[in-house]
């Protein structure tokens, strides 16, 4: 097994590649408005860095976020076009999940991240592998209370849920992001993991949509908002 | 490279609402395949950029193995990838660029970031052959209205002007508004029109007289609206054919004379017309008149390689290769501003 994953819904831009035993190579930086830049390299990065071709790839993951929408699609184009060619399937794994899954937590807890607007996506888990709720966007103070949060979108709003529930990491890890698809993938039969990355119509712009969220699923994004258009209504005057 | 005399370019466009993917060999169309969102965007009145991205990258998949499979081919004969990186909608372009990319890294060939207006105009010669060398070209959509002058369409593209306001085509969606035609308004007002009369209104022609080859469509679309409210105010029938008709008369009416001044100005016998506009039955006839009186060569590409698509930016990438000209890094950005100086980035 190689798996290729990357993400790109958050401003860390990371491509990383992982044997099914442990990560070979990672790249992240961090950079929220070149997603686009970054990403192509970052992977020829990681490629070379273990004397890899995207030949003995057997499996690519893309973040499908929920993230500012930008640089969401930058990941999961280049894994669905890169899957195309490369002839292996394209999953999504929710970019929350890969970040609570890099925390290693055994207890409760929240992750956050930036969804512009003063707002935060986030989720709960009741430990590092285990979702309980979410993905949802929502203000900060309306997070609920108590548990710890990662995320950056916990840094963001330190002030508003309380310094003391800061916790790591920041941002999501594609090493992180390839284990845990490692370890999904591990456990399916090829027919059931093809049926997974089959990707059904339409996108997933509803929290109602996310919630039936698999860990491992096909690559498409979790907007979680409908885009911002207002349906015009007759032409303004232009005589007063 | 395959074992052929020419290489096979794989050409993405984004720039707007068409995700556009077009497969070329040399000057041979080999595919054209477009998935529009414009029936999304209707009932916006215009193109919702987010509405935009979103469908490109639901669309780009399936839209370039549709391609492949149109023209008989697969990934593997492809020798290079093109794309439009600029300019655009910063978003939806970003999402081309990220699919070219991905397909030039995994198939291990060339990548061409191009201009989308130079893609304009290396498109005919899918249809008419080799442009000549130099020509003019009037580029005309909802996004961009613009005078060419194109001594290489691989080297040199020289901008003459270009709108200061609306594009040709903005004014038309937003005239049809007026007039309670759908968008886009380009087809709507042309239907239109064919019943009025192109002299029952004197619409203002901005920029007629003015000696610069710049346009300007701003005015002429308020005159409209004022006018046509006038009519509502006095309980009056606002009679819509001549309003089309007058309005479409204006407009080509500058943008064909400009074109020829342009002609006349650097002496080129060849003026060629893209962009979704051109698909316009009235500027066609209206330029082919003043072409043929002027001794003018006027070359206007087929509807489906007038707006925007992927063959298109094929066709400019396969111009590149041709030129020998170096292909882009894989770390080049989407410029939603892209200067007509930069063919290719
Ligand atoms: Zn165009």
């Amino acid at each position: 097994m190689l798996v290729l994953a990357l993400d790109t819904a958050t401003p860390a831009v990371t491509a990383a590649l992982h044997d099914g035993d442990r990560v070979l190579a990672e790249s992240t930086t961090v950079d929220a408005r070149r997603h686009g830049e970054l990403l192509a390299p970052a992977i020829e990065h990681v490629l070379r860095e273990c004397d890899a071709s995207l030949r003995d790839v057997t499996a690519i993951v893309a973040g499908s976020g929920p993230g500012p929408y930008t640089g969401l699609r930058v990941g999961l184009m280049t894994a669905s076009a890169l899957a195309g060619t490369v002839g292996v399937h394209a999953y999504g794994v929710c970019t929350l999940d890969a970040i609570a899954y890099a925390s290693g937590r055994g207890e409760p807890f929240l992750v956050a991240t930036d969804a512009r607007r003063k707002e935060v996506f986030w989720a709960r888990y009741g430990d590092a592998r285990t979702r309980l709720d979410g993905p949802r966007v929502d203000r900060p103070h309306d997070l609920p209370g108590e548990l710890p949060v990662i995320g950056a979108g916990a840094r963001m709003y330190a002030e508003t849920i309380g310094p003391g529930r800061v916790a790591d990491p920041e941002y999501p890890s594609a090493g992180a992001l390839a284990a845990l698809a490692a370890e999904h993938l591990a456990a399916l039969t090829p027919e059931r993991a093809a049926e997974l990355a089959r990707v059904p119509e339409g996108r997933i712009d509803s929290v109602e949509q996310a919630r039936e969220l698999a860990v491992l699923g096909p690559a498409r994004p979790i907007y979680l908002r409908r885009p911002d258009a207002q349906i015009p209504g007759a032409p303004k005057k232009v005589t007063a | 490279m395959n074992m052929r005399d020419e290489p096979i370019v794989l050409g993405i466009e984004t720039s707007c609402d068409e995700t556009g993917v077009g497969l070329v060999r040399g000057h041979t169309l080999l595919a054209n395949t477009i998935a529009s969102s414009m029936e999304e965007h209707a009932r916006f009145g215009g193109v919702v950029p987010e509405v935009a991205s979103r469908a490109h990258l639901e669309a780009m998949a399936p839209t370039v193995e549709s391609a492949l499979a149109k023209a008989g081919l697969r990934f593997s004969d492809v020798d290079a990838v093109a794309v439009t990186a600029g300019p655009g909608l910063a978003g939806a372009l970003l999402v081309g660029v990220a699919a070219a990319k991905a397909y030039a890294l995994g198939l291990g060939v060339p990548l061409y970031g191009v201009n989308h207006l130079a893609a304009h105009v290396a498109v005919d010669q899918l249809e008419h052959g080799p442009l000549p060398k130099p020509s003019i070209a009037l580029l005309v959509s909802g996004g961009h209205s613009s005078l060419l002058l194109v001594p290489d369409v691989a080297h040199d593209v020289i901008s003459l002007g270009s709108t200061v306001d609306d594009a040709a085509g903005e004014a038309f969606d937003k005239v049809a508004r007026v007039l309670g035609l759908p968008f886009p308004g380009g087809p709507h007002i042309d239907r239109s029109a064919t019943s009025g009369s192109g002299t029952a209104i004197a619409f203002p022609r901005g920029k007629y007289d003015d000696g610069t080859l710049d346009f300007s469509f701003s005015g002429l679309k308020t005159a409209v609206a004022r006018w046509v409210e006038a009519r509502a105010a006095a309980g009056e029938t606002v009679p819509v054919a001549d309003v089309a008709a007058s309005f479409q008369e204006a407009v080509v009416d500058v943008l064909t004379r400009k074109a020829l001044q342009a002609c006349r100005r650097y002496d080129v016998k060849d003026l060629l017309i893209g962009g979704g506009v051109a698909a316009n039955s009235r500027l066609r006839a209206l330029a082919q008149e003043r072409c043929d009186a002027a001794g003018v060569r006027l070359r206007v590409p087929r509807p489906g390689l007038c707006t925007d698509n992927g063959a298109m930016v094929a066709a400019l990438g396969s111009e590149l290769v041709a030129a020998g000209i170096r292909p882009s890094a894989l770390d080049i950005p989407a410029d939603s501003s892209l200067p007509i100086t930069a063919i290719h980035v």
